[in-house]
């Protein structure tokens, strides 16, 4: 190694080139933030905390509440995790456990290729096909039924949050299976050995070593789903039904966070532009948030796995 | 007495495992319902016009999306022009010499940008250059995108030239090869087909996102190559003639769907080629 002052000025300007460009990376993210803010302060005097939970959006008013938007992206997102985690693991546990060799590689390659297909696919596909088929084979035999309960209230026209929620968890299922499979693979084999020795059944087996050491990952793959659904945009604005009220029915149309972005940023201007843009910031924190949340979550499962052994 | 529960765990066993089938089927499912329904119906418009020629009103047979593959070319060709010398680079740093309190706030800063909604940077985009120019534009559009891209091949990047074996550094210094001659010709060489493939499966990333470009560049019926005008984009395309409600518009949002995707596996399968066989 050479001293500082020894080294060769050209090695020293490449260094000093590729660090330039690790701060533009920086410098742009800081604007990122900074423009957010910046644009969404008038929103943020004018309202204040009053924005959460205020119900009304009436751009004729100049009154901007985004409550609607958030329960909307809470219940979809939700939703997703609910049909999504249990067939992502499930799935997970197949590939690692009872496919045969030859089909471990075309399963996850194939769970890998949802996460390829762009998301104005899926909200066009979700119109046009999933929307009838839920509304004529779920949305309608259910409210007839079942109508009574309140989350199952009709009437059912097609688009609404559990559309939203059902294609969002197709779209998040490749994450959440991706990241499983790794919190599967830090399992000791002679743990598993061990429980089989003993007599056990293969899902006794799978079992117990799942809740001695996967519980903390599946949910550090669950936050990680949440982190993704919360921020989808066109699939979601293409089935929801944008309409920006509460229901707790989840039959009935619903707005997202994104999806009032997408929709009403052109026309916006003064203080619902900036009310967008408020609402861009809070998908912006939550979303930051939760990635943390996650990759904290699952930093702590692996190194607790390697010391586990 | 034990026979009998061994046979209920048995039936538990096998129940569990069929259990896990079924995940595995309803989890692969919506792929093929998707491609399906993206042939059968796409198929209906897919004709040699419909790649050559302009959009036609309602009602009017005929008529393409050429503007739009146009107009995404361009786009993702101009976000790619200035964001894959500050990704690899950032990668190289990183990689290199990142080490410190400087590089870890790079690498922070990357990750949390890899996990920001798209249509957060379409509002990046929105304001940095569309309010100031007072016009929609390519220019926004790329500037949205570049922040989508530039993460993920950063990423890559690091990751694919933490894979070069140290010892392949130190025996080309130790051939006295100057170490910037070293990391561009012999490290980034190496793990090269690893970086293109990161920023393959970007770029097909971004040739699929609509969130962004509906809010900077706009779209736009007709051919526009400036690129400080609204510009149509494929997805864009799509998206619009999927919410119209006219029947042979939801044809078309079909066919051009069909179009998008061959486009964006085509570059995927490619990117995944590339590094199968260097392994």
């Amino acid at each position: 190694m050479a001293t500082r002052s020894g080294r060769n000025p050209k090695d020293l300007a490449f260094e000093k080139a590729s660090a330039f460009f690790a701060f533009v990376v920086l410098f742009l993210a800081a604007l990122l933030f900074a423009v957010l803010l910046r644009e969404s302060l008038p929103a943020l005097r004018k309202f204040g905390a009053r924005f959460l939970v205020s119900g009304t959006w009436d751009p004729v008013a100049d009154q901007f509440g985004a409550l609607p938007f958030i329960y909307g992206t809470l219940v979809s997102s939700f939703l997703a995790i609910l049909i999504a985690v249990p067939l992502s693991v499930g799935a997970a546990i197949f590939i690692d456990e009872f496919a045969p060799p030859w089909l471990k590689k075309p399963v996850s390659f194939l769970a890998e290729l949802l996460a390829a297909i762009p998301s104005v696919i899926y909200g066009l596909w979700g119109i046009f096909i999933l929307v009838p088929v839920l509304r004529d084979y779920l949305m309608k035999p259910v409210t007839k039924y079942l109508g009574w309960i309140p989350l199952f209230k009709g009437p059912a026209y097609g688009p609404s949050v559990l559309a939203a929620g059902v294609l969002l968890s197709i779209m998040i299922v490749p994450f959440i299976l991706s990241v499983s499979r790794e919190v599967l693979a830090t399992v000791p084999q002679r743990q598993k050995e061990a429980v089989l020795s003993l007599g056990g059944t293969r899902w006794e087996m799978l079992r117990i070593v799942i809740g001695q050491h996967c519980i903390p990952g599946i949910f550090g793959a669950t936050v990680l789903g949440l982190g993704r659904a919360l921020g989808e945009t066109m699939a979601v604005t293409m089935v929801i039904g944008n309409r920006p009220e509460i229901f707790l029915s989840v039959f009935q149309q619903g707005y997202s966070m994104a999806a009032v972005i997408a929709n009403e940023f052109n026309e916006a201007g003064g203080i619902q532009l900036s009310s967008l843009i408020l609402i861009g910031l809070l998908l912006f924190l939550v979303t930051f948030v939760v990635n943390l949340a996650a990759k904290w979550i699952l930093s702590k499962m692996v190194a607790h796995a390697s010391r586990g052994i | 007495m034990t026979g009998t529960i061994t046979f209920r765990r048995k039936a538990v066993d096998r129940a569990m495992k069929w259990a896990f089938v079924l995940c595995a089927c309803l989890v692969i499912l919506p792929l093929f319902l998707i491609f399906f329904d993206l042939l059968i119906k796409g198929a209906k418009e897919l004709r040699w016009t419909l790649l050559t020629d302009l959009p036609r009103p309602v009602g009017e047979a005929g008529g393409g999306i050429a503007n739009g593959i146009l107009g995404t070319v361009v786009i993702t060709c101009l976000t790619m022009s200035w964001s894959v010398p500050i990704a690899v680079m950032c990668g190289i740093y990183l990689a290199e010499y990142g080490r410190g309190k400087f590089a870890s706030a790079v690498r922070f800063t990357v990750d949390t940008l890899t996990g920001v909604p798209s249509i957060i940077m379409g509002i990046f985009g929105y304001i940095l250059i569309v309010l100031p120019m007072k016009r929609f534009s390519a220019w926004a559009g790329a500037a949205a995108l570049s922040m989508i891209f530039i993460p993920v091949v950063v990423r890559t990047t690091e990751d694919m030239l933490r894979t070069v074996p140290t010892t392949v550094r130190e025996a080309a210094l130790a051939l006295g090869i100057e170490r910037w001659k070293t990391t561009l010709f012999i490290t980034v060489r190496t793990a090269s087909a690893g970086i293109l493939t990161g920023i393959l499966l970007a770029m097909a990333r971004i040739i699929g996102e609509t969130a962004p470009l509906l809010i900077t560049t706009l779209g736009n019926q007709f051919w526009q190559t400036r690129l400080d005008q609204p510009m149509a984009s494929l997805p864009l395309q799509v998206f619009s003639y999927a919410i119209s409600p006219y029947e042979d518009w939801h044809d078309k949002a079909w066919a051009g769907a069909l179009v998008l995707i061959t486009m964006v596996l085509t570059i995927n399968i490619v990117a995944r080629v590339l590094t199968r066989e260097k392994k």
